[in-house]
């Protein structure tokens, strides 16, 4: 075959890939079997969600932040909860920032657990999920027994949590937390140190920490490339100033890094359960969840029994909703997955005039071409694994 | 207990007033680094926001990555139809080091195009492509500005404020033909959207026999 009758090959990687991790279509040119060009087709799963929030009420927008990052609900619902909070520039009550603090942790652990044990699967190895899963059947059982529901807890409220949690949840978490880091241990043992593992993950899609600032990671992500940046630190909200915990940071910018880190902050959010759980049990910490002004939350039902004003509250408050004042806000919190940001126009009625989702998922993903250039096609599903994409939420 | 509540309830607001100060130094080296004076400059919720004139942009952003803020953020339009130049393109900047955000916009039509600044920022290709797919925005010198998540061959751009909720077409798989047919939206009812901005309060003139409540005695 003449020199000019060489030309690279295309393939299509996904939509129904199972190292897709949703539904992503990748367009592959190769060389060989070096990639050479990455484009990556998103919207497969696109819901219209900023659209469909711009026609209902504050209140009714919260639920659909659950459906964005699927592996860690509440994480998102924070973030909107914080933007409407700044706006209306309320104050959460003391019970209901330990509350949220310690369900954005469990969050944490969900889609920590998620990715780094599906990033094995990715890479050859069928036992890590399978380990990892059970640790998340416990934690959704957490997530039911706050919210009535598993996945989609719908829990946060602008102004607090929606309900307290009983005492024995709080000490059933406070077990768990032992008994997991037990499982960190065995997980780290089964594949962190595993020689294939380490094969398919040392050196690959390396990323200077300027490289890292300039593409917009944010997260893991960006720690993994030594970036020690963490909102929870750097910014912090709720009280996540009085918890102790560390920031781990990797050193080489690999996917292996990432995933080390990632292991290491779901031990740090162990820490912080822990610390929640033992403020919430405390002598003096009951108290409300949710801010008193009932022109934005609800009345509790006993008072509706008995109040005509409760009453009147409680529907005006689920018909019309409440009334956030004009302007601006962008709210940031540090989700599993990096930093998901809210921009919230208010234009003083009681539907959002815009908001606009920043979702992680989407910028890593963004740069998949400049990370997958020069590596093997197998590489792309360990690289793609160690972004920690979403679809839920790059499509949003 | 009761010492470490006093703590929490102190911390934030220290932290706030810190916050704005460096916000508000921050303002004032920005309006005096640009060339062209900003069209406005205003801090509120603790938060900076600077809009410039469209020719300023890039110079602007460029400024600003030299200053320090080099990761990106975001950028995306808000749509307002009533005005002549309807999107506002808004984008939120970091810097880490300083630790602090700032929040820079611009406004233009369905026509005039913005300088891209993926040049500045690689990050910002797919959120140009976004705002161009979602509004209509257009980027000029832009390496590939395609849609970004909508359908293949999707018409109109669903962010607007004048493009339905529902759309206009919806998909469904036909067995005869074995694909999936595009069909105008068809609603077996017409999409209703209520008007619940009633007052809060009550009727703001009297009732008849209000006037007995506020009767001393």
């Amino acid at each position: 075959m003449s020199e000019q009758n060489l030309r690279n090959f295309s393939i299509n990687f996904g939509p129904q890939h199972p190292a897709a991790h949703g539904v992503l279509r990748l367009v592959l040119e190769l060389d060989g079997e070096v990639v050479e060009r990455v484009d990556p087709h998103i919207g497969l799963l696109h819901r219209g969600t900023e659209k469909l929030m711009e026609s209902r009420t504050y209140l009714q927008n919260v639920p659909y932040f659950d459906r964005l990052d699927y592996c860690s609900p509440m994480n998102q619902e924070h973030a909107f909860c914080l933007a409407i909070e700044k706006l209306l520039e309320v104050e959460v009550p003391r019970r209901a920032q330990l509350i949220r603090v310690l369900y954005c942790e469990i969050g944490r652990i969900l889609s920590h657990l998620l990715n780094v044990t599906t990033q094995a699967m990715d890479v050859g190895a069928l036992t890590p999920p399978v380990w990892g899963f059970e640790e998340r059947e416990k934690l959704m059982v957490f997530y039911e027994r706050a919210s009535g529901a598993r996945m989609h807890a719908n829990y946060f409220r602008p102004g607090g949590v929606a309900k307290d949690l009983p005492d024995q949840l709080l000490e059933d978490i406070g077990a768990w937390c032992g008994s997991f880091l037990r499982v960190c241990d065995d997980l780290e043992e089964l594949f962190i140190e595993n020689r294939i593992f380490k094969q398919r993950n040392v050196d690959i899609a390396v990323v200077t920490l300027e490289d890292c600032w300039k593409w917009g990671f944010s997260g893991p992500v960006l720690r993994g490339s030594g970036g020690a940046w963490d909102l929870r630190r750097a910014q912090p909200y709720e009280c996540y100033e009085e918890m102790e915990f560390d920031i781990p940071v990797g050193q080489h910018g690999d996917c292996y890094d990432r995933q080390v880190v990632r292991m290491e902050e779901m031990r740090q959010s162990t820490r912080i359960i822990t610390q929640c759980v033992e403020k919430l049990l405390a002598r003096g910490a009951e108290g409300p969840v949710l801010a008193p002004n009932h022109k934005i939350t609800p009345p509790r039902r006993g008072a509706m029994k008995n109040s005509m004003e409760s009453l009147i509250h409680h529907f005006k408050l689920f018909t019309e909703g409440f009334r956030v004042p004009a302007g601006e806000v962008y709210a940031a919190v540090e989700a599993p997955k990096g930093e998901f940001g809210v921009y919230l126009v208010a234009d003083g009625t009681d539907k959002p005039y815009k908001c606009k989702i920043r979702a992680p998922g989407f910028v890593h993903l963004q740069a998949m071409d400049m990370l997958c250039r020069g590596h093997m096609l197998a590489d792309v599903s360990a690289i793609l694994g160690a972004q920690d994409i979403v679809f839920g939420e790059v499509d949003r | 207990m009761a010492n470490e509540q006093n703590e929490a309830a102190v911390a934030p607001s220290d932290h706030a007033a810190a916050l704005r100060e460096k916000l508000q130094a921050l303002s004032e080296r920005i309006q005096a680094g640009f060339s062209q004076a900003p069209v406005s400059a205003t801090i509120a919720w603790d938060e900076l926001t600077i809009v410039v004139a469209p020719a300023q942009w890039i110079a602007s952003l460029t400024f600003l990555r030299d200053i320090g803020f080099i990761s990106f953020v975001d950028l995306t339009a808000v749509d307002w139809p009533a005005r002549e130049q309807r999107f506002d393109l808004v984008v939120h900047l970091l810097d880490p080091h300083a630790n602090l955000r700032v929040r820079i916009k611009t406004v233009t039509d369905e026509s005039q195009p913005i300088e891209t600044s993926s040049n500045i920022w690689p990050a910002a290709n797919w959120f140009e492509r976004e705002a161009y797919d979602m509004y209509g925005v257009l980027f000029s010198g832009h390496p590939d500005l395609r849609r970004m998540l909508t359908d293949y061959g999707f018409d109109g751009h669903p962010l607007r404020k004048d493009f339905p909720m529902t759309g206009y077409v919806e998909v469904r798989y036909d067995d005869a033909q074995k694909r999936v047919v595009y069909e105008p939206v068809k609603l077996p009812q017409e999409y209703r959207s209520f008007d619940f901005l009633s007052p809060w309060e009550a009727a703001q003139y009297d009732l008849p026999g209000d006037e007995k409540a506020s009767k001393p005695g």
